[in-house]
C-alpha cells in the first residue's frame, strides 16, 4: 500500500519536473527574444511564432505544400512496402538466398543513402519524382531485412508440425507463417515509414520545388524568421501525427 | 572436417554474394552503354576509370579531408556528449525518469526540419555540419547508456555495496564494464546517424565541401565524376561503419549472458 502510494507520488514528480523543463525552456526563450536581446533574425519572439502558427492552420496556407508531401510519402511508401515485402518473402524461402542477400541489404542500408540524392536529381529532376524515388530506396531496406526475419526465422518445430498434420501450403502461410511473421515485419513496415517520411523532408530541403521542407528553406532564406518557426513546428507536428497513426495501426496488427 | 566443410559452404557463400554484387554492375554497364542517355548515366568502368581524373580535379581531395574530418570531429564531441548526458540522466532512477522520456521525444522529431536553423546560428562552413552531425549522433548513446545501467542485475549492485564498495569503486568495478556493451552499441548508431547529419547538412549547403561539387557535377550533367564522388564516399561511410562494428564486437565479447 505504501510503496504504491509513494510510487504514484514519484511518478507525479516526475511530471512535475518534465513539466518544469518544458516551461523553463520556453520562458529563456521569451527572455531571450524580448530582453536579453538576442536578434529577431536568429531567434523570434515566441508569441509571434505562436501567432503565426495560428494563422497558417487558420488560412489553410499549408494545404498545397502538405498535399505534395504527403503524396510523395504516400507513393514513396507504397512502392517501398510492396517491393520490400515481395523482395523479402522471395528472399526468405530458402536459407541459401537469407545467407547470400541478408548482408548485402543490411550492408546497403547502412550506407547513408541520402547521398544518392544528388543523382535521383540528374535523373528524374527537381520535381516529385526524385524525392518518391529516395523515400521508396531508404524504405526499402528495413521493411525488406524484417520481412526476411519474420519469414526466414519461423520456428522449424511449426512448420513440421503443420505439414505432418497435412496442412497444405496456402494453409501453412495462412495459419502458420504469416502469424509468426507479421509482428516482426510489421516493425519493418512501420520503420520504413519513418525513414521514407524523413528523408522526403530532407530531399525536399535540399532540393525541390514545393514540399513542407521546401517552404521552411524558402522562408529561412527570407530571414522570415517567425513563420520559419511556425511551420517548424507545423511539420514537426504532422511528422508526430503520422507516427503515431502507424505506431497504433501496428499494435493493432500484430493483435489480429 | 566439418570445419573444412563449413569453410567451403561460407566461400560458396561469399562467391555467391560478389556474383549477386558483379550481377548488378553488369546490368549497370550494359544499361549505360546501350540504353540510357549519357548526359545522365556513365557505366561503371567509366566511372572507376575516372576515379584518378576526380580525384585530380581542383578542390576534391581537400573537399574530402574537410568532410571526413568533419566527421571526425562530430563523432568525438557525439560520443563526449552522449557519455555525459547518459551517465547524468542514467546514474538517477528519479532523473531517469524524468528526462528520459524527453530525450525520447526529442530523438523522435525529425530534426532535418530545423536543419536551415543550423545554417543560421553555426554559418555555412564546417561548424554547421559538426553541430548537425552531432545532434544526430549523441542521442543513441545516451538512450543506449541509460538503457546499459538500467540493466545491471540490482544483485550486483547490492552485493558490491553489502561488501563494503564506495560509490566510486561501484562505478568503476561494476558500472562501467557493464555499460560497455550498450556503449559500443550506441557508437555503432551513433557513426549512422553522424554520417547522416553531416552529409544531411552538406548537400544542403555547402562552399567547399562534397556539397559542393555533388552539385556542380549534377548542374553540369557529369554523371561520371558525380557516381565517381559518391562511390568514394559510400566506400568511407563502409569503412567508418565497419570499424564500429569491429570495435562493437570485440569489446562485448566477454558479456554473453
Amino acid at each position: 500500500m505504501r510503496s504504491r502510494s509513494d510510487e504514484r507520488e514519484g511518478r507525479l514528480a516526475s511530471r512535475a519536473v518534465q513539466a518544469a523543463f518544458l516551461i523553463a525552456l520556453i520562458v529563456l526563450w521569451y527572455l531571450a527574444a524580448t530582453r536579453w536581446g538576442v536578434s529577431p533574425l536568429l531567434l523570434p519572439n515566441p508569441t509571434a511564432v505562436l501567432r503565426d502558427f495560428w494563422q497558417i492552420l487558420r488560412t489553410g496556407e499549408f494545404l498545397g505544400d502538405l498535399r505534395v508531401t504527403l503524396t510523395e510519402l504516400a507513393a514513396a511508401f507504397a512502392i517501398a512496402a510492396s517491393c520490400g515485402v515481395v523482395a523479402g518473402y522471395l528472399i526468405s524461402r530458402s536459407q541459401y538466398r537469407i545467407r547470400v542477400f541478408e548482408p548485402l541489404f543490411a550492408g546497403i542500408y547502412s550506407i547513408p543513402i541520402i547521398l544518392f540524392l544528388p543523382l535521383y536529381v540528374l535523373f528524374f529532376g527537381l520535381g516529385p519524382a526524385s524525392k518518391i524515388a529516395l523515400g521508396a530506396t531508404i524504405g526499402f531496406f528495413p521493411i525488406a531485412l524484417n520481412t526476411i526475419a519474420g519469414f526466414g526465422y519461423v520456428d522449424k518445430t511449426l512448420v513440421i508440425a503443420a505439414r505432418s498434420m497435412g496442412a497444405s501450403d496456402v494453409q501453412l502461410f495462412r495459419y502458420v507463417l504469416l502469424p509468426a511473421a507479421l509482428p516482426v515485419m510489421l516493425t519493418g513496415v512501420r520503420m520504413g515509414f519513418t525513414v521514407a517520411l524523413l528523408s522526403i523532408i530532407g530531399s525536399e530541403t535540399i532540393a525541390s520545388l514545393a514540399g513542407l521542407g521546401h517552404r521552411i528553406v524558402y522562408l529561412a532564406e527570407g530571414m522570415e524568421m517567425a513563420p520559419m518557426f511556425a511551420y517548424i513546428v507545423f511539420v514537426v507536428a504532422i511528422a508526430g501525427l503520422l507516427n503515431m497513426l502507424v505506431s497504433t495501426l501496428e499494435a493493432r496488427g500484430r493483435r489480429r | 572436417m566439418t570445419s573444412a566443410r563449413a569453410w567451403r559452404a561460407l566461400r560458396r557463400l561469399w562467391i555467391a554474394r560478389i556474383g549477386v554484387v558483379v550481377l548488378l554492375l553488369c546490368l549497370w554497364e550494359i544499361a549505360a552503354r546501350w540504353w540510357v542517355d549519357p548526359m545522365f548515366l556513365s557505366p561503371p568502368s567509366h566511372v572507376f576509370a575516372s576515379l584518378p581524373a576526380l580525384f585530380e580535379t581542383r578542390g576534391v581531395p581537400a573537399a574530402l579531408r574537410v568532410t571526413f574530418w568533419e566527421l571526425a570531429v562530430a563523432f568525438a564531441l557525439s560520443v563526449v556528449i552522449g557519455l555525459v548526458i547518459g551517465l547524468a540522466v542514467g546514474l538517477q532512477p528519479f532523473a531517469r525518469k524524468s528526462f528520459m522520456p524527453i530525450i525520447l521525444l526529442l530523438y523522435g522529431t525529425p530534426q532535418v526540419t530545423i536543419l536551415p536553423l543550423f545554417i543560421l546560428y553555426f554559418g555555412i562552413g564546417s561548424a554547421s555540419k559538426i553541430a548537425f552531425g552531432v545532434s544526430h549522433g549523441f542521442f543513441p548513446i545516451a538512450m543506449l547508456i541509460v538503457a546499459g545501467v538500467q540493466n545491471i542485475k540490482p544483485i550486483l549492485l547490492t552485493s558490491a555495496r553489502a561488501m563494503g564498495a564506495t560509490r566510486w569503486q561501484i562505478l568503476r568495478h561494476v558500472i562501467f564494464p557493464h555499460m560497455i556493451p550498450s556503449f559500443f552499441a550506441g557508437m555503432r548508431l551513433a557513426m549512422t546517424g553522424v554520417l547522416l547529419g553531416v552529409l544531411l547538412a552538406e548537400l544542403y549547403v555547402s562552399t567547399a565541401g562534397i556539397g559542393h561539387f555533388t552539385t556542380l557535377f549534377t548542374q553540369n550533367f557529369d554523371p561520371t565524376r558525380l557516381l565517381g564522388l559518391i562511390s568514394v564516399l559510400a566506400a568511407m561511410a563502409i569503412v567508418l561503419n565497419e570499424i564500429v562494428r569491429r570495435a562493437e564486437l570485440h569489446f562485448s565479447r566477454w558479456h554473453t549472458d
